[in-house]
């Protein structure tokens, strides 16, 4: 059996960053909404505010990579064994069957994930870098001619796509749990190597 | 030479250092006021003897001869203020407050605080005589010049004696002519600290323990502080001083004051510290809605004199079973009832409340008539809202109480309280239905002939006994979701406001993904476990 490497370096870099400041924008993003009260509302908005300029550096990395790597092939949605990924995790991981579903460098994500991540990154995170830059620079709106901008919506849109993004998280961590083992689909996010397996891996078109 | 050039910027260092380490330092080497070019002891016509104030005024004005003529434009001396955009004759010759109520009516003692000498009929303007302005209430440098409570603004003459009744004491008005100079906080203080009757009676950041302030009370006027004095911000033009209640700059977008280029006023803090004093942008961006005030001055009364929050006139009257008017003091040593005035609550370290103030109060006049079914009635009516782009959120003392109104004419009540030889005044006889008869009649305002207590609430804009920077509020003082801004409604703040049903929503849907998944991963054990049996 041998190791390939799925995940690279930057990748891990990348995502475990991403994941800890998310986890950490998070915190305090919903201590600012008055959820409850840890660091004080003044020190959770500044720190809330380095945390996402620190995530749109980080962004500005990854995307750069994904364009020049050419990974950003990686989230182009499929309908390919997306009905059996999908059956996978209503039924067969019940019944003991194989994922149907094996990465490879050139397809490291199921038909499911690539939906899902898509999702994320046109779908949530744009919504939240949007409405949280325009929530913070609520003073300039006046100068930039978004006068008619209402604070209370925008704070609505950020706080829903907030909501989004635990929700997301919530169901990526545990979706990350129901590989073969419980780790065995964390275990490369995090050294970056798949163990190899016998058969042939599933392409993707 | 390599040695030498090291130790030589070594020293440029040090120099470098100890200038701006000075640089830091308020400029200690000039005295704050200019000292005079003129030794008053030395004026002939200043020897005296003198027998009375306006003799005095007399001397001053041989050589100050526009003084009284530039005093009697101000509304020191008018008591009177046409509002120049709600239109309302206000002042103290007109508004009826939640204090001691009408000023007209008890002359003798409510003028004893006017700049000038013998107004003893508010109906009239004052006398108009140069000689009756006082000049040396306002410039008095002793402390020996005091106003008599009862005297329509004369000193008193002559003091006796506490013990020994016989024995006077004359006070010196040559000797305090002599000594006259620049108005200090104690001449402003000996009204404005004790407006209401007593020392912070009234507006609760302004009383005696301004005097000697630790810094920790009030940044400008300690000692430790900045050391000012009321007029280095209140600045005057032909003794006309600036920053009056009565028409507020409630958003200065002037900034810093420079003379000859602005309207040179300090009365406002935007004049000295311009109009981005923060180093935090966040901060400075809060400056167009917040006024300064607001955050750094995180409570008022704070000087250990408490401020009066309550009045209830309604009260009054009511004599001991001797037939004695009672004086009656809380745990704290406030007073809590007089038969003269009625019950009292008083506070200290007061949390102010806070309102949209965009400068305006629209007053609720005597002749103005009010709706007693809106409770409490607005005695001056503060204006301003989020939209607005000239208001600012303010902090303010509001004064709640209940006042004499007649019912049947819809209107406050002016009511007589002093007199030195009538029947009538309430506070020598108890007699309210006789107080405010005497009180309209000579005011001239209708009556009725029936009486009832409305309550009321007048609002004090909070501005001095500013905090050091670290006193100022917290953030989370406001951004909470009962936070000291929670009574303005009328904007978005985050961490006070949410859409309670996106809130529901976001929530219910994270715990079923989360119990969802935690079923899922039960089932997977549970599945795993029996195909293992």
């Amino acid at each position: 059996m041998k190791r390939i490497m799925i995940y690279k370096r930057f990748e891990r870099f990348w995502h475990w960053c991403q994941a800890g400041l998310i986890f950490f924008l998070m915190f305090t993003g919903f201590e600012i909404h008055g959820s409850y009260e840890v660091f004080s509302f003044g020190t959770a908005a500044k720190l809330h505010e380095l945390a996402a300029y620190a995530l749109i550096v980080l962004w500005i990395l990854a995307i750069f990579w994904h364009i020049t790597t050419g990974e950003w092939r990686q989230y182009i949605p499929t309908t390919d064994k997306l009905g059996a990924v999908a059956y996978y995790y209503l039924i067969g991981t019940f019944t003991g069957a194989e994922h149907p579903y094996r990465a490879t460098t050139q397809a490291k994500h199921n038909p499911l994930q690539r939906l899902a991540y898509l999702g994320f990154k046109l779908g949530i995170s744009p919504v939240i870098w949007i409405s949280g830059l325009l929530y913070l620079f609520y003073n300039q709106w006046a100068d930039w001619g978004l006068g008619w901008l209402s604070l209370e919506n925008v704070a609505l849109v950020h706080t829903a796509a907030a909501f989004a993004m635990l929700i997301f998280v919530i169901a990526h961590v545990y979706m990350a749990t129901m590989g073969k083992t419980v780790f065995s689909m964390i275990k490369p996010m995090i050294t970056g190597y798949e163990d190899e397996p016998e058969e042939k891996p599933s392409k993707i078109k | 030479m390599r040695t030498y050039l090291i130790r030589l910027s070594l020293w440029q260092m040090i120099t470098t250092i100890m200038l701006l380490m000075l640089g830091t330092l308020p400029a200690m080497a000039l005295d704050r006021s200019a000292p005079s070019t003129a030794d008053h002891n030395q004026f002939k016509q200043l020897q005296g003897p003198f027998t009375s104030g306006p003799e005095v005024t007399k001397a001053c004005l041989e050589c100050h001869t526009e003084a009284a003529k530039q005093l009697q434009e101000t509304t020191h001396w008018t008591w009177e203020y046409k509002h120049p955009e709600t239109g309302q004759i206000l002042g103290k010759r007109n508004v009826i407050n939640s204090f001691c109520g009408s000023a007209t009516s008890n002359e003798p003692f409510c003028t004893s605080c006017h700049t000038g000498y013998g107004w003893d009929d508010m109906r009239q303007l004052p006398p108009t005589d140069g000689s009756n302005v006082d000049c040396l209430i306002c410039h008095d440098t002793t402390g020996g010049y005091k106003k008599s409570p009862i005297a329509a603004g004369h000193p008193i003459y002559e003091f006796v004696d506490p013990l020994d009744k016989s024995l006077t004491r004359k006070t010196d008005l040559a000797k305090i002519a002599r000594n006259i100079g620049a108005t200090s906080s104690r001449n402003c203080g000996s009204c404005h600290f004790y407006g209401g009757g007593g020392d912070g009676v009234k507006h609760g950041d302004l009383d005696s323990s301004l005097l000697t302030a630790p810094r920790a009370l009030d940044v400008h006027m300690s000692k430790d502080g900045a050391n000012l004095a009321c007029a280095d911000c209140h600045t005057t033009s032909a003794h006309s001083v600036t920053g009056s209640r009565y028409l507020t700059n409630a958003r200065d977008t002037q900034g810093i004051d420079v003379p000859g280029h602005t309207d040179q006023t300090r009365a406002s803090c935007e004049s000295c510290h311009g109009s981005v004093p923060h180093q935090s942008s966040k901060l400075n961006d809060h400056v167009d809605q917040v006024a300064c005030q607001t955050c750094h001055i995180p409570e008022f009364a704070r000087g250990g004199v408490a401020t009066k929050i309550w009045w209830d006139w309604s009260t009054a009257g009511q004599l001991d079973k001797d037939g004695k008017p009672q004086t009656i003091r809380d745990k704290d040593g406030n007073l809590e009832y007089l038969s003269t005035k009625g019950s009292f609550r008083h506070g200290e370290n007061v949390v102010p409340e806070y309102r949209w103030f965009d400068g305006q109060a629209r007053y609720t006049l005597r002749d103005d008539t009010i709706d007693d079914s809106q409770l409490p009635l607005q005695i001056n009516k503060i204006q301003g809202s989020h939209d607005n782009p000239d208001s600012r959120i303010w902090p303010f003392k509001i004064m709640y109480g209940k006042q004499p109104y007649d019912p049947i004419l819809k209107h406050l009540l002016v009511n007589h309280v002093y007199s030195a030889d009538d029947d009538t005044a309430l506070w020598s006889n108890f007699d309210w239905a006789k107080s405010i008869k005497a009180g309209t009649e000579f005011a001239g305002q209708p009556y009725s002939g029936e009486f009832q207590f409305i309550e009321t609430e007048m609002h004090w804009p909070i501005t001095h006994m500013v905090a050091p920077a670290e006193n100022a509020l917290e953030c989370s003082s406001c951004h909470a979701r009962d936070g000291r801004l929670a009574a303005i409604t009328d904007f978005y703040m985050p961490g006070r406001d949410r859409s309670i049903w996106l809130d529901r929503a976001g929530w219910g849907i994270a715990l079923l993904t989360l119990v969802g998944s935690l079923a899922h991963a039960a089932g997977r054990f549970l599945a795993r476990r029996r195909r293992k049996n």
